[in-house]
């Protein structure tokens, strides 16, 4: 069963806190226990006042002094009670959150790729936050509630067995109801959970992109589209509150039936010489507290269905499959000869991307990588960066497969720049020196210099240290990558992929940026993904791609002579056969 | 924060049932102490079984009926407490796509998403339980207070004082955690904005084998939340222990005056029983209030920040002219702009003459204010200084709708909607018909890959991840088209084109089946030199201004873009 798994895996996060959950169970029997007694001295007291002139004081002051003394302990007891319990809570949902998001540094890209932002988000945050109120209602409400229940039924059987009997004969009705409940809202609190997170997806696609919805006079159907998730989402909670919270006034009407019976029969048994006045005083006032527990456990098992389905959904994600680290080998550094050997790959088993490429690159040379939109030219980099791992056929940098290279050390050698950029929450010099952390600032300087960065960063509010990120409007694409190619220049890769990196920089910078990578790259081997063929004339070898398959190879020169698909593509772009 | 209310309005009835039922239910538990003395002052004293039996009977008949009373009552509850809760998201939804650029700048993406999504759900509850006990427990406790008034006047002091005592340590702790939980919050914020952050750049996180540091970052932010909270826990976590104190100190004095009245006989054993049994009401009632209140202090810090975003005025101004005629001139006089809090212009003294149905191009390095420079027509910015106009009509005296129909924008950062590829093309023109987007489609050069995909019904996935960044682009494109407006707007969005794919585009685009005015934006001299008039931008400033024969005689800057692109030999 999902949910008994599920219960295994939130307890081995709590066992963790064994101590703490020991003193839990101790402070939380401690105050139920105490709690229990008061209601008996409080008999005693009572059946010490019994009429006009009838009243012993002397056993009055007794009673009273002892329940002075309970009172404190309940309230020392119940408060270290649920300081323990907010404390072992925040930590443990510390620990799953720590783990979600360490699970998101090692699973693999075809995940993340194929899952919501949104959806993974609020995994990580509203789930995990539903799941602590849940354990923590359990933390502070299930010892206490389990204790009384018990101690309630051992006092109770004292003060008169029959009566006791008829009790306990009636509470397993209440018991019933609230599992059956339980059980019934499960799947609401679900459906509700995944009502939440579409509108959260709705939302987050609607309000990022505000600038597409406006430009578009498309604000009506926006809050359309919005308003029928949010239609969902109200269906869903209203029958899921609703119907949940039926659980208390159920577990109430069946407790104040067991308190009338409790009052006719503990008053007849009076009447007959069985019990005294202040005994059914107490034994009443155990009835009323018998009911509060199981209203609380019930109310616990509500809230632990609603926690365990977010918590599940958590735990889904963190034992999701991560990525295989077959590689050994940890520290490598490569000479720069890059070989494919009859390499197959397709994100989709069905649709064949690439098939039996191979190719070789010897150390020092320029590799352009040129075709149509879509031929397959971002996944070569997906598979050099393993990013996503070959179907069939081998990878290898100077003759070492790079399957037999842990992820890590393959990645240190290359660097690499992607078109779609990603700015870090942080300054400009922390993103800079993303690759080398103990950079100074004069080298961080010296990057951004190289990279042709430095102009733009000077003129920021608070230059190298003004605080950007990837969501903010500050900085133009342009200024993006730059800032993005000035953290390779403060590594020194081995081999270099660059993925359209500079294709919202204009030209009179590129060519500048360009030289500085030929400095950079002097000997190593890069690899540039490129559609404005001027940037990449000068490469040692160019691969024309078409379907995922290489069909042409050569130097520019070559190529051109050849009068093939590239020399087409190449007319194609230059003013003069424009109008042809 | 008084505004929220106004969301109650659909619900009025349920606002007023709810807590009315939950009265009557309070009601019926207020009689059983009585019922209760009852039972030991006449049927035990007297040894009248048959009293007994009724009392017993009327004991439970008082449980059922209040069952069918709360069960009524909370079914107004949650419908009240969730209609409320989307009315809210709703309210705030629309009131978000009235902000301004600047604003939603100035608030953040991801503030606005807590928003929408936890800070509602928070005050869905606290308007759940509020309905149900808000009334229901001060209700039980001033009755058990009463109560004890009709029994004994003088024993009804100490309620008083419990009661009083109660209330300061209640609402003390209440005031104190309040701040306390914005905090919280705001750490929690944090968290949101990281996940989000760690998942987008994921490719380059592990490129730079970053993924150790990301942990570390997270973990520190993940403690400052933890320790927030348990600061917080610390305080609200008083409340329980301490009523439980004050109530049982109540009891210990109840019981000590109740012995000196019965001993006088100005009380009976059971009206002792009575009173006793009212004050262990109160405590009930009052732990359940304390508990609502740590529950509703959340919720009131949740509206008073929803209900910050909501006080916050739009910024828009709106014209209410309308574009009527079929062309479209655009002219730029002296237009500057400054992004708020910035230091320098973005763009300064622009000024320049599009006819109807001219191309323009506007050429200009990274970061020389071209994409801001268009994004001031169709109003995403309001210039600073300086006017433009189309047709001789101030774009500020324009309204929004008539504008943005009038401008069809393909922006740098090509992003679709998730839904089918007709969602997206209708987006500017819902009444498009078929035969519209696909020549849309064909122009942008989008239709083989579509036709491949599935054609118009094919599926857009989330941030349209199904499609390559040259497709989607093209499919921005096609979305433009199919708006046919008088203006359209190429923000740099032909930048991951292969140039094939691109000189088809560009041919597509110089013969429109309609008159449009066209401005591309480019870095690439090829990209805008057949335009009738291009506009060369440098820091912010227009260093040319002419057509490509002109400014190839005039502008160096020009000159030197077209060099670095086309080589020397070949620009002769």
């Amino acid at each position: 069963m999902k949910d008994k798994k599920t219960l295994r895996l939130v307890l081995s996060y709590v066992s963790r806190h064994g101590i703490a959950l020991f003193l839990l169970i101790l402070f939380s029997l401690a105050s139920a226990l105490a709690t229990l007694f008061i209601p008996i001295f409080v008999g005693d007291a009572i059946d010490s006042i019994i009429d006009v002139g009838d009243v012993n004081f002397a056993l009055v002051k007794d009673a009273l002094e002892v329940i002075l003394l309970l009172a404190l302990a309940v309230g020392v007891s119940q408060w270290l009670t649920s300081f323990i319990g907010n404390r072992i809570t925040f930590l443990v949902v510390r620990d799953i959150r720590r783990d979600a998001f360490s699970k998101l540094q090692v699973l693999p890209l075809s995940y993340l790729d194929s899952h919501r932002h949104g959806d993974i988000v609020s995994r990580i945050i509203s789930d995990a936050e539903q799941f602590a109120d849940g354990l923590l209602m359990s933390f502070t409400q299930l010892f206490t509630g389990v204790t009384t229940i018990i101690g309630t039924f051992v006092f109770m059987l004292l003060l008169n067995v029959k009566i006791t009997v008829a009790v306990v004969v009636l509470t397993p009705l209440s018991l019933l109801l609230t599992s059956f409940i339980t059980r019934f809202t499960y799947s609401m609190f679900k459906e509700q959970s995944e009502a939440r997170a579409e509108i959260t997806s709705n939302v987050d696609e609607l309000v990022v992109n505000q600038k597409l919805v406006r430009g578009f006079n498309y604000e009506v159907r926006a809050e359309a589209k919005f308003n029928k998730s949010n239609d969902r989402l109200t269906k869903a909670s209203t029958r899921a509150i609703f119907y949940s919270s039926l659980v208390n006034p159920s577990t109430r009407v069946i407790n104040n039936i067991i308190y009338a019976v409790v009052a006719l029969l503990g008053a007849l048994t009076v009447i007959g010489g069985g019990m005294t006045i202040g005994g059914l005083t107490c034994f009443l006032s155990y009835a009323s507290q018998f009911a509060k527990p199981f209203n609380e456990i019930s109310g616990v098992f509500g809230e632990l269905q609603n926690s365990l389905a977010c918590a599940c959904r958590l735990f889904e994600m963190i034992h999701e499959k991560e990525i295989e680290e077959n590689g050994t080998l940890d520290t490598f550094v490569t000479e720069g000869k890059v070989e494919f050997d009859k390499v197959d790959f397709s994100y989709n088993p069905n649709k064949p991307l690439i098939t039996d490429l191979s190719l070789k690159v010897n150390p020092g040379m320029r590799v352009a990588i040129v075709g149509p939109t879509g031929c397959g030219k971002t996944t070569l980099i997906n598979l050099i960066m393993r990013f996503y791992d070959l179907n069939d056929g081998s990878i290898s940098f100077d003759g070492v497969d790079i399957s037999t290279l842990t992820r890590q050390s393959l990645r240190s050698n290359i660097g690499m720049v992607l078109q779609d950029t990603w700015i870090k929450n942080g300054t400009v010099r922390e993103n800079i020196s993303l690759g080398n952390e103990n950079a100074t600032l004069d080298e961080v300087i010296t990057a951004a210099k190289s990279a042709h960065a430095h102009n733009f960063i000077k003129r920021l509010p608070q230059g190298y240290d003004t605080v950007i990120s990837n969501d903010s409007g500050d900085l133009s694409q342009g200024q993006r990558q730059l800032l993005c190619i000035s953290r390779i220049m403060l590594t020194n890769p081995d081999v270099l992929i660059l993925d359209e990196a500079t294709s919202s920089i204009d030209t009179r910078t590129e060519m500048k940026i360009q030289d500085a990578f030929s400095k950079l790259m002097k000997g190593k081997t890069s690899f540039i993904v490129a559609h404005r063929l001027s940037t990449i004339k000068e490469a040692d070898l160019i691969l024309v791609m078409r379907d995922g398959s290489v069909i042409e190879q050569g130097t520019h020169n070559e190529l051109i002579n050849k009068g093939g698909f590239y020399a087409t593509l190449y007319n194609s772009q230059m003013p003069f056969n424009e109008e042809e | 924060m008084k505004k929220l209310l106004k969301y109650f309005s659909d619900y009025k009835k349920e606002v007023v049932l709810g807590p009315a039922f939950k009265l009557l239910e309070a009601l019926f538990e207020l009689f059983v102490p009585f019922v209760v003395a009852y039972i030991i002052d006449i049927a035990i004293k007297h040894s009248d079984k048959k009293s007994a039996v009724i009392l017993s009977v009327a004991l439970a008949l008082l449980g059922i009926i209040g069952f069918v009373f709360s069960v009524t009552a909370q079914y107004f509850a949650a419908k009240a407490s969730v209609g409320f809760a989307s009315k809210l998201r709703s309210a705030l939804f629309s009131h978000i796509q009235k902000f301004s650029f600047e604003q939603l700048d100035r608030l953040g993406t991801p503030t606005l998403l807590t928003r929408m999504t936890s800070d509602v759900n928070q005050i869905q509850t606290g308007v759940n339980l509020s309905l149900r006990l808000l009334l229901r427990s001060p209700f039980v406790v001033f009755g058990a207070a009463i109560m004890a008034l009709v029994i004994s006047p003088r024993i009804s002091l100490i309620f008083l004082g419990v009661i009083v005592a109660l209330s300061i340590v209640v609402f003390g702790i209440m005031l104190v955690t309040m701040p306390m939980h914005k905090s919280v919050q705001s750490k929690l914020d944090g968290l949101t904005l990281a996940s989000k952050e760690n998942l987008v750049g994921v490719r380059v996180i592990r490129a730079f084998c970053k993924e150790k540091s990301e942990r570390d970052d997270f973990d520190l932010m993940n403690e400052a939340f933890v320790s927030a909270q348990k600061r917080m826990a610390g305080v609200s976590s008083l409340t329980g222990p301490i009523t439980q104190v004050i109530v049982n100190l109540g009891v210990i004095l109840l019981v000590h005056k109740g012995a000196i009245s019965v001993n006088v006989g100005l009380l009976t054993q059971g009206s002792l029983i009575a009173l006793y049994n009212y004050m262990s009401q109160i405590l009930v009632e009052l732990v359940k209030l304390a508990n609502l209140i740590v529950t509703i202090s959340k919720s009131l810090a949740c509206a008073s920040r929803i209900s910050s975003v909501l006080d916050i005025s739009p910024e828009n101004t709106h014209g209410d002219e309308t574009l009527s005629c079929d062309g479209a001139s655009v002219s730029f006089e002296n237009v500057s702009f400054k992004y708020e809090g910035a230091s320098e212009y973005s763009i300064s003294n622009v000024s320049f003459n599009a006819e109807a149905g001219q191309t323009v191009g506007i050429l200009g390095g990274t970061g020389d204010g071209k994409s801001t420079l268009v994004n001031l027509i169709p109003r995403f910015y309001n210039a600073t200084d300086g006017r433009i106009l189309i047709n001789g009509i101030d774009v500020q005296a324009l309204s929004p709708e008539s504008l943005r129909d009038s401008v069809g924008f393909v922006f740098q950062r090509a992003t679709l909607f998730s839904g089918t590829v007709r969602d997206n093309l209708t987006l500017g023109n819902p009444n498009a018909t078929e035969e519209d987007l696909l020549d849309a489609l064909k122009l942008a050069q989008a239709y083989d890959f579509i036709t491949e995909k599935g054609g118009l019904d094919a599926v857009v996935e989330q941030e349209g991840r199904n499609f390559s960044g040259g497709q989607k682009q093209r499919l921005t494109i096609a979305r433009a088209l199919a708006k046919k407006p008088k203006i359209l707007i190429f923000d740099d969005s032909s930048s991951a084109l292969d140039y094939l794919t691109e000189s088809k585009l560009r041919k597509a685009l110089s013969s429109l089946p309609y008159s449009a005015t066209r401005f591309i934006v480019s870095q690439r001299a090829s990209s805008v030199m057949t335009a009738d008039l291009i506009v060369v931008l440098e820091d912010g400033e227009v260093v040319g201004c002419g057509n490509h024969t002109e400014l190839m005689k005039s502008c160096d800057a020009y000159r030197e873009i077209y060099e670095s692109q086309f080589g020397k030999e070949e620009s002769k």
